[in-house]
């Protein structure tokens, strides 16, 4: 594929499709770093990544169908921090359980200075990034635009293909 | 190295990926083109993400050092 031309900006068109708390980063991080280095970006939020456009962030995680996911303390001395707690899967189920996962991911996260989900999306429309809701998907789940934070734009496939098809990367998250 | 003039400073100590790369596009847009911004990081992933980032941005980054676990960039507006 050839840009016309090419002082033109560089683009990065993203699909989130995953809405829990460990996936909500990778979008809004690579879309903020692409934007600072002055490239175009348009997130297409679809399916269960529709909810990281609502004005209160309340995505969470579980080890549970996450195997690979380390479970580590945010707190204690560094020797405990780094321990990978063995939790058997039958306790990953138990209520509560996911709440606690939830806390701990993101304040691991804070301890190590990583941004929350919430600054890194805010950056994003500071920086110009396009975020927009997959129509169908807001039909099906039952979402209307007002359910949105104000900065997101609603389109379907056809919105998300013809900036697709122009862009230099591309990627499903 | 550090007698290199400059003429913002801007510390990212302690932040991860991409704060250091998104605040010194926010920092290097409030200088002028030809100004020097001095940034501080400790992620080590700063090095060859601001290397990154100056060849996308146009920007230039005219020196850098270590010291004491923490990564200094001298950055020069261009663009």
């Amino acid at each position: 594929m050839s840009r016309s031309d090419p002082d033109a900006p560089k683009k990065l068109a993203i699909i989130a499709s995953k809405g829990t708390l460990d996936w909500a980063y990778p979008p809004f991080i690579l879309a903020s770093a692409a934007a600072a280095m002055g490239w175009e970006v348009q997130i297409f939020f679809t399916f269960y990544g529709l909810i990281l456009l609502k004005p209160k962030l309340d995505a969470a995680v579980s080890p549970l169908g996450n195997p690979a996911m380390p479970m580590k303390m945010p707190f204690g001395p560094e020797g405990f921090q780094n321990i990978d707690w063995p939790i058997p899967v039958f306790l990953m189920g138990f209520p509560g359980f996911q709440a606690l996962s939830t806390s701990l991911m993101k304040k691991t996260f804070a301890n190590k200075g990583v941004a929350t989900v919430e600054d890194l999306r805010e950056m994003c429309v500071d920086l110009d990034v396009k975020l927009i809701g997959c129509q169908m998907t807001m039909d099906v789940f039952g979402f209307t635009k007002e359910d949105f934070i104000e900065e997101c734009e609603i389109g379907g496939a056809a919105t998300f293909l013809e900036f697709a098809s122009d862009a230099d990367v591309q990627l499903f998250i | 190295m550090s007698g290199i003039p400059f003429d913002e400073v801007l510390d990212n100590s302690g932040l991860l990926c991409p704060m250091p790369v998104v605040k010194t596009t926010r920092a290097i847009k409030k200088i002028q083109v030809g100004q020097v911004l001095k940034m501080i990081a400790t992620d080590p992933g700063a090095p060859p993400d601001m290397a990154a980032w100056a060849r996308q941005t146009g920007n230039e980054i005219i020196a850098q050092e270590e010291k004491d676990g923490k990564f200094i960039f001298y950055i020069k507006r261009v663009k």
